[in-house]
């Protein structure tokens, strides 16, 4: 049997302008998103978990062990947490060279050593950075180093804040590369602090709805983002996450097949084994509904869909579908005339078109 | 209106005319005698209708200024030898030297009412005894022959603080770091009586006397209020001040 | 006759090294007690943190003479630090070398202080927190990082504080009393030869001193370059 790795909290902390308010269970594997506004709390409350705010007050346990619990007066210092910290910005000390940085959370880990450090190097890919000092690397270089470092404290708990903020676009997606291979290699709860939709669909399997300094969703990442009562099905961005195989490549037409509970999906080529497990996104604005499967039509994925609910849109030509594929949820933005035009309610068997879809 | 401008103007006139004839001068005094000359000041201003400007500080540093053109008029140094330099260098009108005060060295001790001697020194064995440093201040050197004369020059060597002036040698005894010291008759004294502490004026038989030059600088030669206040260092009514501070004249 | 004592008497000699030796002592001991100091001016939120910023800035703009006097009347027999030696059962300060000592740490106090302060604040909280994060408990934290970090306020401390004592003259005049290798220091004796007209080892003691605090500046701005650059 696996031990208890479960995260849970209950934590208070008032600021001059935001309380917080904050209590959830983390799962003991994976990453969790913390997701939210600025200004929501996100970043506070990450640090009340890591005993950074000295007037935080409340409860933290992580499987087994309590870290705090101010009724009983038990609150353990930072630098007794097993925990690691990935700030947003570069954090790496200047006197020190990558390797001696890298070391020195190696050096004082406070739980026995299970990431080796040449296994750490290897993952984020900086061995040709070891004897460089920080100021002679990029923005992506040092987060690498970051993390390295943050994973060689032999981390239970990995508590990361928007990470990726500082780094430019191509450095950001090849850590995101990095950090989607490391839940697997952790077993440890990753608590993830994002503003970024994109970041989250990729990586986070649970999500933290966090606004005004509560917690007020709380669940699988694509369940939190297709529920039409929350904000997130209504931004600009929504849209929905879908765990998927790959079935097979298609080399001729340079495509590969994803399959998953509700079907198949045939997408641009993804350098990947067959079997491998691939995330994709579905954008609401990539999806459009028919009552029939389109005989003659330039959209590859047609798949049996049924309409869960029906809500509006903040454009007021425009509504949100949920739609259940198999038992996993869509969303689709269609035009309130579309809605009528095809006679939709909650309970109609349609199909949904889906005409693009992010692999990355 | 035009009748009182002119008449406002004519008043204005007449008060700057005293001013328009009496003359100026700026005298450098030595520390340890400040005190008499601001006595004087009023004194020599009613008598002359010349204005006295003051300015103390060290002898040596006044020396030195005076070699680099310092522009004052009289110098009142505390001792004989600056004087005496500058006038071999030339720069003091001839003949203008002489000696306008005798420095008097007494024993002091803060704590008034106590009689002292000699033998206070020789019986009272601890705590320090301050002098000025006979290297470079005349009562410095009254003190060390002083001490010399009273043989005690080897008993007080270890026990010996000095304080660059005299002023500063005062402040040792007052503040009690000092238990004794060999001060300035001025600093202590008015009329030729003990007014602060204890004190015991030291013969002037045991020492070489402090004898004070002043000379008429070249600066203030055709300067007629530097002249004059020459001619009043040397009248009764200064020589009273003087010795109301605890200065001999010769 | 050898140039060296030609240049400089036996006397001139000891007020070089008793100079050396007080502006050493101070500036280590500076070090020792004003770095808990800064740290405490840097971090704390204490209201009255702005009185004890206000006092350790006064003998920067407090005339050495009046801060002289004052000591010498606090180290006199009836002064707070007088009674306290008294008490102690340890020798009275004044014209002591240790009462030279207890003088310049007041008066180079916030040479030494205000840099590193200033090197606390500029390096701000996160690695302090980055190094907790990774299991540093404070002190491990304070030397493996932040001192580190501070080093060129260190550094700057170090020379000020060393300079700004072997410069100082009101105070050892007011406290020191003249004594030769025991508070008779090179300011004393270069004012002493330039009362006594000696303006020749005058000059070349204070030329000395000149050359020493110019070479020790450029020595700091060329190390924090180096540093920049690094």
């Amino acid at each position: 049997m696996t031990p208890d790795t479960t995260l849970g909290f209950d934590l208070a902390l008032d600021l001059p302008q935001l309380a917080i308010r904050a209590a959830a269970t983390v799962p003991g594997v994976g990453v969790t998103a913390l997701f939210g506004a600025s200004g929501s709390g996100k970043t506070t409350l990450l640090r009340m978990l890591a005993g950074l705010e000295p007037a935080g007050r409340g409860q933290i346990r992580l499987g087994g062990t309590c870290w705090q619990d101010d009724a009983s007066g038990l609150r353990l210092p930072t630098h007794q947490r097993p925990l690691a910290f990935v700030f947003q910005e570069a954090s790496l000390f200047a006197h020190l060279n990558v390797r001696d940085n890298l070391a020195y959370g190696l050096a004082r880990a406070r739980a026995a050593q299970v990431i080796r450090f040449d296994d750490a190097v290897g993952w984020l890919g900086i061995a040709h950075l070891l004897a460089r000092r920080p100021a002679h690397l990029s923005g992506g270089e040092r987060q690498r180093v970051a993390i390295a470092r943050a994973l060689l404290a032999q981390p239970r708990l990995l508590l990361m804040d928007e990470p990726l903020s500082a780094v430019d676009a191509d450095g950001r997606d090849a850590i995101l590369d990095t950090l989607e291979q490391l839940p697997a290699r952790l077993g440890i709860p990753v608590v993830y602090v994002s503003h970024s939709i994109e970041e989250v669909a990729r990586l986070a399997d649970h999500l933290l709805l966090m606004s005004g300094g509560r917690i007020i969703a709380d669940g699988p990442t694509n369940t939190i983002l297709t529920r039409c009562d929350l904000p997130l099905a209504h931004g600009a961005h929504a849209g929905a996450v879908v765990h998927t195989t790959i079935r097979q490549h298609d080399p001729a037409h340079h495509l590969t097949t994803l399959a998953f509970t509700g079907g198949e999906l045939t997408v641009g080529a993804v350098d990947r084994a067959v079997g491998s497990a691939v995330r994709v996104r579905i954008a609401a604005r990539d999806i459009a509904i028919a009552l029939n499967p389109p005989a003659d039509s330039s959209v590859l994925n047609h798949l049996r869909a049924q309409v869960m609910e029906i809500s509006d849109d903040p454009n007021p030509a425009h509504c949100l579908v949920r739609l259940e594929v198999g038992n996993v949820q869509l969303l689709a933005r269609i035009t309130h005339l579309s809605r009528e035009r095809l006679g939709l309610a909650a309970g109609t068997a349609v199909w949904a078109l889906v005409k693009g879809v992010a692999v990355r | 209106m035009l009748r009182r401008c002119r008449s406002l103007i004519a008043v204005a006139l007449l008060a700057t005319m005293p001013a328009a004839f009496a003359g100026e001068l700026t005298v450098a005094v030595a520390a340890n005698f400040a005190r008499p000359v601001e006595v004087m000041a009023p004194v020599f201003t009613a008598a002359t209708g010349h204005q006295l400007r003051i300015s103390t500080g060290s002898t040596g540093k006044f020396y030195a200024q005076i070699q680099r053109g310092a522009p004052f008029d009289v110098f009142l140094s505390a001792d004989e030898a600056r004087p005496a330099l500058l006038e071999t260098e030339g720069r003091i009108v001839p003949g203008s030297r002489f000696v306008y005060s005798v420095g008097r060295l007494a024993l002091w001790h803060a704590t008034p009412g106590r009689t002292l001697t000699p033998d206070t020194l020789r019986a009272d064995i601890a705590g320090r005894v301050a002098i000025a440093n006979p290297k470079i201040a005349p009562y410095g050197a009254a003190a060390a022959a002083a001490i010399a004369h009273l043989g005690l020059t080897d008993a007080l060597g270890p026990r010996l603080v000095h304080g660059e002036n005299i002023a500063q040698t005062f402040q040792f005894v007052a503040t009690g770091n000092a238990a004794f010291g060999f001060v300035a008759w001025s600093q202590v004294s008015e009329n030729g009586a003990v007014v602060r502490g204890s004190a015991w004026l030291v013969p002037p038989d045991m020492h070489p006397p402090i004898r004070q030059s002043a000379v008429l600088l070249r600066h203030g030669a055709d300067n007629p209020a530097a002249v004059a206040f020459m001619t009043f260092l040397k009248s009764d009514a200064a020589r009273q001040i003087i010795r109301q501070h605890g200065y001999d004249v010769e | 006759m050898t140039p060296a004592t030609s240049l400089l008497s036996p006397a001139d000699v000891d007020a070089i090294w008793l100079t050396l030796k007080l502006a050493g002592t101070t500036t280590v001991l500076l070090l020792l007690l004003g770095t808990p100091l800064a740290w405490w001016l840097a971090h704390s939120r204490a209201r009255w943190r702005g009185v004890i910023n206000a006092l350790v800035a006064l003998p920067l703009i407090l005339p050495p003479t009046v801060l002289g006097f004052y000591l010498l009347v606090a180290m006199g027999p009836d002064g707070p630090i007088g009674r306290f030696t008294a008490a102690a059962g340890l020798h009275a300060l004044p014209f002591t070398f240790a009462g030279l000592v207890l003088g310049s740490l007041i008066y180079s106090l916030p040479f030494v202080v205000q840099p590193i302060r200033d090197a606390f604040i500029a390096i701000g909280p996160r690695p302090r927190e980055v190094a907790a994060t990774l299991g540093a408990r404070p002190l491990d934290a304070f030397f493996s990082v932040i001192l580190p970090l501070a080093r060129p306020g260190f550094l700057t401390a170090t020379v000020l504080g060393f300079a700004h004592t072997v410069g100082e003259f009101g105070v050892v005049l007011m406290i020191g009393g003249n004594i030769p290798q025991e508070t008779r220091v090179v300011a004393i004796q270069i004012y002493d030869h330039v009362e006594a007209l000696e303006y020749t080892q005058a000059h070349w003691l204070a030329g000395g001193m000149l050359l020493f605090s110019f070479v020790v500046l450029l020595a700091l701005h060329l190390l924090n370059d180096r540093r920049a650059q690094a």
